[in-house]
């Protein structure tokens, strides 16, 4: 395979791969949105983190490397968990990371009938699309403002159910297709539907850095990768098995992280000043507090980990004028100031 | 003779051809903006002069679709062995050489975007593939530009307009085998080029780390080329011209850069002598980009953009452009063949695949496939209108300054509507001789409100200019499949007439032909009427454009925004 950029090689954008990690801990938080000019490095952080993900244990055989707890029997009839006798046996898998490209036809990522099997041996099989195979993963759409309103549609309605439902060509099938939605875009080239934005967890800004030091470093780490792939992946080696640790580690401790009441409080009191719409701005925050306080190692959510994932994962679910120059980031930070420093 | 005599743009242009025979994967390939004629045609022959004699070197049509391109089931060899039979992609062709998109401004995103997730796995499938793109871009209006997300991706952009071919001086092929062979020794570029290269980028503005990275390739391909193992500022200069000019955004800021915190010094054992090469090292790239571009360029640029806030963008000086959309498949339905339907074949197949073992028991000797006229999928699109609302704003002296503001405000309110539903925007201000379009066609409603508040007053109205300028807009909008409205801000009192002549009389007859023309395409415009007081005038010249036609003195921001939904048409 070849040598992917390392995850820890990357200069700065400390927001966005902060929301990577998190989202990689608890991936019920439903997904990234990364804001950027094109050359900021959002795909190349989205492979980094592909690379970087532990394995996950599938069953052996499945098509939609189903999880033999989460999904016992409700996988597709061909699972091996429900033809075989007794229990299946398991495999370790890389955890997918799957790129939809920007043409990507509804066949592809749904899924569509198995052509081969029809054709040669008069048999309906189902051929998985792109969401099958991102279950359990991410599925990293770039420039999401750009994509196809109905497949974006459908994209949000499986990533929300956690389940792919054909119906189509004499086929019926469903199967579970639990993934971390990433999206990348550009503002200037075209904006997101508000409805749309919501869905999304958290979102993050990425700008280029603006200290020549940076812009530099980021110049020559990229420049000696290419140089020399294996060579530089190998002497990141050991760094990003140590973020990997931070995951697995996190991922284990989460549901035992203490949630105490005055956290829950500020949270809700932060969502009532913004004025964010509905309760899935505090939901988030929570959670995403939590697999950050996870990944910090603590053993209880305090006001720092509130403090920094507060503004992405409520900064895209403020009711704005979209001609307001004032940054939603800027007023959910006098908030913070107010409510955490009081 | 428009060339620019400071450098030459052939050499230059051949230089490119040479460093892309060198570092294929490092740069990508190059956008070439020129009309067909013997200048493309000479420079793609050089380049294939440079390429290793085996390289493939293939023309893709913009409209090409996904299975020519990266392959997928061939039928006719389907069909004959009973199997699928899958054919390899236009792209695994080109493995090794280069790829000719043909006529790259009329590509679509997704086209586009395949290219580009080619380009940056270096495979196609799965399968190790390696070609450069050369976007044959033919543009004429502003707002055609192949997609974006490719132009990022390929190092140089080349114009050929305004240039005479002449001899210069190209690369054999020894030579650039060498130079490839030198570029494998070429050590690691020390800080002090990758200083000067990144601060040069941030004096254009060119964020995109990309660039910095063909910048720094370029020089090194050419300091190979020359037979050198380290980079002068010779190669700099070079690639600043090749990869830089064509993205810069600002003009560099003059000699005091007060705004910009002075660079931190991070290495603090680095004499301050050093610094002070690569700084003036810097400005020479700096000068070297500034003398390849066009004169009157950044002028042209600055006063087009207004002033420049945050942080530096990368979507180019030109207008965005998507290609039209004429309505996007909607998948396919059963159905009989009629003229001017299309079957969808492979969907065809796929109804008719399940029952081919029960078909075959009945027909045994029949045809390979079975198909009966119960399998026939057509293809059907559905059209989406989008609507383009062309806001045409009255800047001129004649608006005071105070109603000027409370026709931005009205604009504002109607930004805000389209941002809501999802139109497009376009943005004409007319003052004292001409009528400028300020903001091509976009869904950004961001820049619409930038180049809104940039908006400058004063001067004479040629209101009959920029009727005509509007017109020209929404026909072409309309040529594009998208529906335009056009929303017309003004007083109506014109005064200077479509030669740019002041002179009230010559000027309203010029409008009033202007709005009957209008009124002949057919257009649908709203007419807002900005004066203090309603006087007959503007009421007039609205009926002549068979306008609708609302006065802003009685009405509140609001209620222009009702009246102009009122006249949008409708979306589906």
């Amino acid at each position: 395979m070849r040598s992917v950029f390392p995850f820890s090689a990357i200069v700065g954008q400390d927001d966005m791969k902060r929301a990577l990690l998190i989202a990689a801990v608890d991936p019920g938080i439903g997904g990234v949105m990364v804001f950027g000019d094109r050359g900021t490095g959002k795909s190349t952080a989205v492979r980094a983190l592909a690379a970087l993900l532990p394995q996950m244990r599938a069953v052996k055989g499945c098509a939609y490397h189903c999880d033999p707890e989460a999904d016992a029997g409700a996988c597709t009839e061909d699972c091996p968990s429900r033809t075989g006798k007794g229990v299946a046996k398991t495999e370790l898998r890389p955890t997918p990371v799957v790129d939809l490209p920007l043409g990507a036809t509804e066949d592809r990522v749904v899924g569509a009938l198995d052509l081969e099997q029809a054709l040669t041996r008069g048999q309906k099989r189902f051929e998985p699309g792109l969401l099958a195979k991102a279950h359990r993963g991410f599925l990293y759409i770039d420039e999401v403002n750009l994509l196809e309103d109905h497949l974006v549609d459908l994209l949000l309605d499986v990533a929300a159910s956690g389940e792919n439902v054909v119906e189509r060509e004499g086929l019926s099938v469903r199967h579970p297709a639990r993934f971390v939605l990433v999206g990348s875009g550009n503002p200037e080239e075209g904006e997101l539907r508000p409805q749309l934005l919501d869905r999304f967890g958290l979102s993050v800004d990425v700008k280029t850095p603006t200290v020549l030091a940076d812009r530099v470093a980021v110049v020559r780490q990229r420049d000696a990768f290419d140089r020399d792939p294996d060579g530089f992946a190998a002497s990141w080696a050991k760094k990003d098995a140590q973020v990997r640790d931070r995951i697995v580690k996190a991922c284990a401790a989460r549901g035992a992280i203490a949630l105490p009441d005055e956290v829950v409080e500020r949270a809700a009191e932060l969502c009532m000043k913004i004025g964010s719409d509905g309760l899935r701005g505090e939901l988030t925050l929570i959670r995403a507090a939590r697999a950050f306080a996870a990944l910090e190692g603590a053993k209880a959510v305090n006001s720092t980990h509130l403090r920094a994932i507060a503004v992405p994962a409520l900064q895209h679910r403020l009711r704005r004028n979209p001609l307001d120059d004032v940054g939603s980031a800027s007023r959910i930070e006098r908030a913070l100031a107010e409510i955490l420093d009081a | 003779m428009i060339e620019s005599p400071r450098y030459d743009a052939w050499a230059d242009a051949a230089a490119a051809a040479a460093l892309l025979a060198i570092d294929p994967q490092g740069l990508g390939g190059a956008v070439l903006h020129a009309q067909p004629g013997p200048m493309r045609d000479d420079w793609l022959a050089a380049l294939k002069a440079m390429l290793p004699e085996t390289a493939p070197v293939r023309r893709a049509p913009a409209h090409i679709d996904d299975d020519r391109l990266l392959g997928g089931l061939d039928l006719a060899a389907t069909l004959a062995a009973a199997r699928p039979v899958m054919a390899a992609g236009l792209l695994r062709e080109c493995d090794g050489g280069a790829l000719v998109l043909a006529m790259a401004e009329r590509c679509s995103a997704a086209t586009g975007g395949r290219l580009a997730a080619a380009l940056d796995a270096g495979a196609v499938d799965g399968q190790a593939t390696r070609f450069i793109v050369i976007a044959l871009d033919e543009s004429v209006e502003p707002d055609e530009r192949p997609p974006d997300v490719l132009v990022e991706r390929l190092a140089f952009k080349l114009d050929f307009a305004g240039l005479r071919p002449r001899a210069a001086s190209l690369a054999s092929r020894a030579e650039i085998s060498r130079a490839i062979a030198l570029l494998a020794q070429i050590g690691v570029t020390d800080d002090r080029t990758l200083e000067t290269i990144c601060a040069a980028c941030s004096a254009f503005g060119v964020g995109s780390a990309r660039a910095a990275l063909f910048t720094l390739r370029a020089a090194r391909a050419a300091a190979a080329l020359a037979g050198r193992v380290a980079i002068t500022e010779e190669d700099l200069a070079l690639a600043a011209r090749l990869v830089l000019a064509p993205r810069a955004l600002t003009a560099p800021a003059e000699p005091a850069q007060e705004e910009n915190p002075p660079q931190p010094d991070t290495s603090p054992g680095r004499d301050s002598e050093t610094q002070a090469e690569s700084d003036a090292a810097a400005d020479r790239m700096v000068d070297a980009v500034q003398s390849a571009l066009p004169d009157q360029f950044l002028a042209q640029f600055l006063a087009a953009r207004g002033e420049r806030r945050g942080q530096s963008r990368t979507s180019g000086a030109g207008a965005l452009a998507k290609s039209a959309r004429r309505g996007r498949p909607l998948g396919a339905r059963p159905g009989t063949l009629r003229s001017g339907e299309r079957l969808d074949l492979v969907a065809t197949l796929r109804a008719a695949a399940p029952w081919q073992a029960l078909r075959r028991g009945t027909a045994p000797k029949a045809a390979l496939v079975l198909v009966r006229r119960g399998d026939f999928r057509i293809r059907r699109f559905i059209q989406r209108r989008e609507s383009t609302t062309i806001f045409v704003v009255d800047a001129s002296g004649s608006t005071a300054l105070q109603r000027l503001a409370e026709a931005k405000g009205a604009v504002q309110n109607l930004l805000a509507d389209a941002y809501v539903s999802r139109a497009r925007v376009a943005l004409i201000a007319f003052r004292a001789a001409t009528a400028d379009l300020l903001l091509p066609p976009t869904r950004s409603v961001a820049r619409a409100k930038r180049s809104l508040a940039d908006l400058p007053g004063g001067g004479g109205t040629p209101l009959a200019t920029a009727i005509d300028t509007a017109s020209a807009l929404a026909q072409s909008e309309r040529a594009k499949g998208r529906t335009p409205l056009i929303v017309l801000l003004t007083d109506g009192r014109g005064n200077v007439g479509r030669d740019g002549e002041a002179g009230r009389i010559q000027a309203q007859q010029d409008a009033v032909a202007a709005a009957r023309a209008v009124r002949a395409a057919g257009l649908a415009v709203v007419f807002i009427d900005t004066s203090p007081r309603s006087r007959q005038g503007a009421p007039d010249l609205a009926a002549e454009m068979g306008a609708a036609y609302a006065a802003l003195p009685f009405v509140d921001a609001g209620a222009v925004v009702n009246v102009v939904r009122a006249h949008a048409p409708s979306r589906r």
